[in-house]
């Protein structure tokens, strides 16, 4: 696969948030401000091409039958360097996200990318597609997150950009607020793509529904036809 | 020349009853309630009116021409959800509020969910649920005749039950000149609007009647203060029962629904004002009953003629 493919295909095409619906759980919890998205976004990324290089390093020697707790011991070393690297490095950033930074251990994205690309791609490759995912992951994290303050907060990353007389609605920051933004940046993401590929003359990327639209539907023994 | 011989399928005969004339019977339903909200809350009180009519008619029209649907703003549906939502604001509440709120109203729960009769829950609510949350001080603030008030539930809440005499007396309640929302106040301008919905045969009597009457049973059982009649003509109580709890879209089809659906409201309403956090739990309870009208009328659904029950 050409390598500039293998990046925009997971910011656009296999975008995490948008497309695949995967990680949301940490979407959702802290989209509340863009620097948050942000510091968010690039620690999953980070943790994300470290653990795609070594899990393709690895996937010669690691047995298929236990594949998934030697990923989560991999992925789980390198959120503990992220995670004492935050610390170290950005407390309060650290202290905001919370719960969230330990998490990325069970984030799907990475587990999904681990077992769906890296294990069966060169070191390379899977560095270049942990790069897109994260981009991917990123870009919608800090987009949602720039959202909800703006509306929530009436901020930009912590630099006031509303009139004086604009009461900021608390709505966007709680939870329900968090489902609403990411549906509407989800319907948005997915419109803009396919008047894209109708410019472009292809067909219109229709949104995966039911078995095919599972992230890890490429390694899939049911959606290849066997039983499950 | 068109020709003379239409084929159609069935039905034939029509009632000439269309969306349009029944929105607008319920606006004029609706014009003695804010009659009696600018009566008592001064201009402001239609300017919030207009603002939110006009926003919400607005934004439906915008939204149907870029999304290549033709635009149904003449069914008035949406000018109604702009009325409700004004009624359902206090008169102080800034403008710019009042618009956000219907442009949620109208795009977020109306259009996201196809339109009219598409939407899981009642537009206006929805609006006023999202500025509550959003800008709770804004949308607590009461005024009458310029001096700020608590509205006669908020007074109940906060515990004034050892001086009756605290609370404005009935007769306000009756016309309306107590703190509240523009169009809750006035019970007489709501009776009329309401009455004139039933007696034109634009809504039924049950959902209104149920409802009200559970509140009041439940009232005088869970010993409010104030008594029965306070409850049923204090809050938006009447103007939630006759006018956004009958909403054809977001009610159940059947009389046995209805039932079940209203006497839902009235338990929840009383629990609300009772043990909740907030004074008045009209919009609330409409809103969680709204969501539960798909199990209700696949519940209720007619058995087929001839069906043997299992």
């Amino acid at each position: 696969m050409n390598k500039f493919k293998i990046v925009l295909n997971g910011i656009v095409n296999e975008n995490p948030t948008f497309v695949q619906c995967i990680g949301l759980c940490p979407t959702l919890a802290v989209s509340t401000s863009a620097a948050n998205g942000l510091g968010m976004g690039f620690a999953a990324m980070f943790v994300l091409i470290a653990s795609n290089v070594a899990i393709s390093l690895l996937r010669k020697r690691t047995p298929d039958e236990i594949r998934i707790p030697i990923f989560i011991v991999v992925i789980a070393g390198f959120v503990t360097v992220i995670q004492f690297l935050m610390a170290g490095f950005t407390p309060a950033l650290n202290k905001q996200l919370g719960i969230f930074i330990p998490l990325i251990v069970v984030n799907c994205i990475i587990l999904a990318r681990a077992e769906a690309f890296a294990f069966k791609n060169t070191p390379l490759d899977s560095a270049l597609d942990g790069l897109g995912m994260g981009l991917g992951f990123t870009l919608a994290l800090t987009s949602i997150g720039t959202l909800r303050e703006f509306l929530g907060n009436g901020t930009i990353f912590n630099i006031t950009v509303t009139p004086a007389g604009f009461q900021p609605g608390l709505l966007v920051i709680l939870a329900p607020g968090g489902f609403i933004t990411l549906g509407v940046c989800m319907a948005v993401f997915r419109a803009l793509r396919a008047r894209l590929a109708e410019r472009r003359g292809r067909a219109t990327p229709e949104p995966a529904s039911g078995c095919a639209g599972c992230a890890v539907c490429s390694i899939c023994d049911t959606a290849k036809g066997g039983d499950a | 020349m068109t020709s003379r011989l239409v084929i159609a399928s069935s039905p034939h005969i029509h009632s000439g009853l269309t969306t349009q004339k029944i929105m607008g019977w319920v606006l004029l339903s609706l014009l003695p309630a804010g009659l009696a909200g600018a009566c008592f809350f001064g201009a402001r009180a239609l300017t919030v009116v207009a603002v939110c009519v006009v926003t919400c008619v607005l934004s439906e029209a915008l939204w149907q021409k870029a999304m290549g649907q033709p635009i149904t703003v003449s069914d008035l549906s949406a000018a109604v959800t702009g009325v409700l939502l004004a009624y359902n604001l206090p008169p102080t509440i800034p403008l710019w509020m009042a618009g956000l709120g219907s442009v949620f109203a109208i795009i977020l729960c109306k259009q996201f969910f196809g339109g009219l009769g598409g939407n899981i829950v009642n537009p206006a609510l929805a609006g006023r649920a999202m500025m509550l949350i959003s800008w709770p001080v804004a949308m607590t603030t009461w005024t009458l005749n310029g001096v700020s008030g608590a509205t006669p539930l908020a007074l109940i809440k906060e515990g004034v039950s050892a001086s009756v005499d605290a609370l404005p007396p009935l007769w306000d309640l009756v016309i309306g000149r107590v703190g509240g929302c523009i169009g809750e106040t006035s019970a007489v301008a709501l009776l009329l609007g309401g009455g004139l919905l039933i007696w034109k045969g634009i809504i039924s009597w049950r959902i209104p009647v149920v409802y009200i009457a559970v509140v009041a049973v439940l009232s005088l059982l869970l010993g409010r203060t104030g008594g029965v009649f306070y409850e049923v003509l204090a809050g938006g109580l009447l103007l939630g029962a006759f006018f956004m709890a009958t909403d054809y879209t977001t009610s159940p089809m059947t009389a046995r629904g209805q039932i079940i659906f209203a006497a839902g409201c009235g338990l929840l309403t009383a629990l609300i004002r009772t043990f909740g956090g907030y004074p008045e739990g009209v919009s609330y309870s409409i809103l969680i009953m709204n969501l539960t009208v798909p199990l209700i009328d696949g519940m209720t659904k007619p058995r087929i003629l001839g069906e043997v029950k299992k």
